[in-house]
Formats: C-alpha cells, structure tokens, sequence
C-alpha cells in the first residue's frame, strides 16, 4: 500500500515538472488578482491595509480552485482513473495523494508568496505570520472540499462553472476564519479560536474528504 | 389493508402505486394550505397584538420564521430522501429529493427576502453580514448546486447519486444556520421559540406562526407531489402502465 502511494507521489510529481506553465498559472492568477486592487481601489495604504486580509484569502481561494478541473481530468482522459479504481488500493488513499500533491503544487506556492503580497498591500510584519499560516492551514482545506467537486463534476458538460457553483458555498466558512483569523490579528484581538476552527475544518475533511472524493469518482465514472 | 407492515408502506415506494396516490393527496394538501395560511394569517395580522417595540412591523414574522424552518427542514429531509435512494437504490426517493429541491430553494429565498424587508425598518439596513444571514444565503447556494448538478448530468442515475453525495456534503451547513445565533453572537436575535423552553411571545403570535408552518409543510407536500408525477411521467414513459392510464383517462371511465 506504501509503495503504491509512493509510486502515486512520485508520478504526480514528474507529470506536474513535465508541465511546469499549469502549476505557475495558478501562482501567477493569484499574484494579478491581488495587484489588481490597489489599481481598481486606488493607492491609498490605509485602506488596503484594511482590505487586505479578505482580498488575499478571496484570491487565493479562487486561485486554488482555479486548478482544481485538472486534478482528474487529465487521468479521466487517458484512463489512469479507471485504473486506480480498478486497483486493489484503497481509491481514498491513491485520491488523498492527488489531492496531497495538488496542495503541495498549488496551495503551497501561494503561502509562500503570501508574504510578498501582504507587504504590498500594506501589512505588518505580525500579520503577515497570521496570514501565512492561516493559508497554510487553510489552502489544505481548499484543495480537500474541491476535490470532491472535482470528482462529482468529472465529465459533466460545463464543468468548470458547476464545479464554482457547488465548490464556493463550501468554501466560505474557510474564507471567514482565514480572513477573519488575520482581521483579529491586525486589530491586536485573540487569534485562537480562529486558529481552531481552521484545525478543526482541516482535521475534519482529511478525514472525510478523501472518502467523498473516492465516492464522488465511483459515481462519475459508474 | 393492514396499516402496520412493512409491506403496506413499501408499496409507495414503487412509483406505479405512488402516481395516483400523490394525485389523490395533492388536492388534500392544498384545500389545508389554503385553509391553514387564511387562519394562520387571521391570526398574525389581526389577532395577534402589534409588538411594544416594532409596532407592526414585526408581522412579516408569521411567513418569515416558519420560511426559514422550511428552508433548513426540506434540505434535511431531501437528504435523508437522497441517502435512502443511494442506499436502496429506490428512484421515487431520488425523485423526491429532486422535488424538493425548487421549495427549499425557494422558502430560502423567501426566508432572505422577507428578512430584508424587515430588516430595514428594525435595523435600519437591508442586509448585514451576519453569521445568520449568511449562512442561510449559503444555504441558497447550496440548494443551486444541488439543482444545477443534477441538470447537468443526463444518466438519472448518475445524477441521483452525485446529488445525493452532493447534498449529504451540504447538511453540515444545516445546524451551522440553527445555532448561528447561539454561537456568533452577531445582530440576528436568538429564537423565540424552543422545544426546551417556553417560548417569549404572547400565544397568539405563537399559534399564528405553527399554523404559518403546518401551512408551509402542507404546500410544500403539495408542490413536491405535482413535481414528482411529472418527473414519473417523464421517465416511464414508456411503460405499459402509464400508457393503460392514460388511455382509461381518455374513455372517460377514469
């Protein structure tokens, strides 16, 4: 089982290097959304100070769902999906490591630019930690809710747009405790409680999520 | 006809005996929502005495509060039908389900709506965002979900199972909404209204609004009925037993 989950890592991850503008893409749709407020909002530090918490996690929330029509489309195409289900795996385990390498390959990137951003628009250097781990805990989240809506719209005609439709809602409790978590930090309030409720959304659709990916993937390709 | 076994109720389950079931009980529900939301609204708007803070205002109560019951009740009760149908792949259940998502969506809608309205004279705003209100728009967008998922998948099959887990994701939202105000204490009050203790209005409010609600769940029978004769009709087309009732209906000796 180990090493199947192995092999399963370490074919994501030379798939992902062999198609190095899919993974920047994200990146990149994350960096431009968030420049482009301070042109549209105009220049005036204060105010994007205060926006800047809900305007990073809302960019990085649509950045991470963004990629999320390719975490099986590609396999669905050529087949490999069949083959995973088919596998004497445990579709959740192979699935939980698409969904790892999904997060390490898009998820991951944004915290780490996090940082160059919440300076830009203004931040303090306490903030910024707040809003790097709370994307750290967060962005996990993302890519375990999406990837169910992933599975339930694989192959469906206007996938894209459904997958927003029935992927957003589930997302927004994350956006308020992200968002939220780094607005209490910026006004000098108590974070923990934030902090739980993430760990807690975190700890919950690792558990949960997988199998309802799996399940969503034995519906779609029935 | 025994009441009491498995097989008397199993029956309904095939959609053959359920069709003239609901189209006998359809007319029913509605001569009782009909009745039900004429007393319920004697009582709310005429009965009732106008509340020592909000004057009248507050009446908009009486559709507003058992809308957002429907609004969480029906998405619970479409999932418990979604689960049943994955689970013993019964198609009336995810027929069902399917019925039931349009009311919930629009008890939602109309739970929202009249809650602007009486937002603004009491809080002076439309909309805030508060845990509430936003968990119940969530909760709009859920019930959209569920719909356009299922329109956009042609296999029934395949639709009724995706929408089942779909809708089995979205029931975590559920207790969010209830126990938004206990939890967040935001500007939506707390209820009025509680199982564990006596409720903090004067009965004729409080009758008004269980009979607004008995109306609501009445009506919502009613629609979900018609819904789901459509939807039977749709999908047996084909077989022999709707052709044989349509062609009684025809001789004239239905």
């Amino acid at each position: 089982m180990i090493a199947v989950f192995r092999w399963l890592i370490w074919r994501e991850f030379s798939l992902a290097l062999r198609r190095k503008a899919e993974v920047l893409t994200a990146l990149l749709f994350f960096v431009i959304v968030v420049s482009l407020f301070p042109l549209g909002i105009g220049p005036e530090i204060d105010t994007l100070r205060e926006i800047a918490p809900g305007v990073l996690w809302v960019a990085a929330l649509l950045a991470s769902m963004l990629s999320l029509n390719r975490l099986f489309a590609d396999d669905y195409i050529d087949g490999t999906l069949e083959q995973l289900i088919i596998s004497s795996q445990p579709l959740a385990l192979l699935v939980f490591g698409k969904i790892l390498i999904h997060w390490v390959l898009t998820g991951l990137p944004l915290v780490l630019i996090s940082p160059i951003l919440g300076m830009q628009l203004g931040m303090d250097a306490d903030s910024i930690i707040i809003l790097m781990l709370t994307l750290l805990i967060g962005t996990p989240v993302l890519s375990l809710i999406g990837a169910v809506g992933a599975g339930l719209t694989l192959g469906v005609r206007g996938g894209g747009v459904l997958l927003s439709l029935l992927i957003l809602p589930l997302y927004i409790p994350v956006l308020i405790f992200g968002a939220g978590a780094v607005e209490s930090a910026q006004a000098g309030l108590g974070v923990e409680a934030h902090f739980s409720l993430l760990s807690a959304f975190l700890t919950g659709s690792l558990i949960l999520a997988p199998l309802g990916a799996a399940a969503a993937l034995r519906i779609s390709l029935d | 006809m025994n009441f009491f076994t498995k097989a008397f109720w199993l029956q309904f389950s095939s959609p053959k005996t359920f069709y003239p079931v609901a189209g006998k009980l359809i007319p029913v529900f509605m001569t009782v929502t009909i009745v039900l939301t004429f007393i319920g609204l004697y009582y709310g708007f005429v009965l009732a005495p106008p509340d020592y803070q909000q004057g009248d205002s507050y009446r908009i109560m009486f559709i507003h509060v058992p809308a957002a019951w429907m609004s969480m009740w029906i998405y619970i009760v479409m999932c418990i039908f979604a689960i049943i149908g994955m689970v013993w792949r019964t198609r009336l259940s995810d027929m069902m389900a399917g019925a039931l998502a349009p009311t919930g969506a629009m008890f939602a809608f109309l739970a929202l709506w009249t809650g602007a309205l009486w937002g603004k004279p009491t809080w002076g705003t439309y909309w805030v965002w508060d845990a509430r209100l936003t968990s119940e728009l969530i909760l709009l967008f859920l019930y959209f979900g569920f719909i356009a998922l299922r329109a956009a998948i042609d296999d029934p099959q395949r639709a009724a199972r995706a929408s089942a887990l779909l809708a089995c994701v979205g029931v975590i939202n559920v207790p969010i909404i209830y126990f938004s105000v206990k939890w967040w204490n935001t500007l939506h009050q707390g209820a009025s209204v509680g199982l564990t203790q006596k409720a903090t209005m004067a009965d004729s409010m409080l009758t008004a609004m269980m009979v607004m609600s008995f109306a609501f769940w009445a009506y919502t029978f009613a629609v979900a009925f018609m819904r789901v004769r459509n939807e039977i009709l749709e999908r047996e087309k084909n077989s022999a037993w709707v052709a044989e009732t349509f062609s009684q209906k025809e001789g004239g000796s239905k």
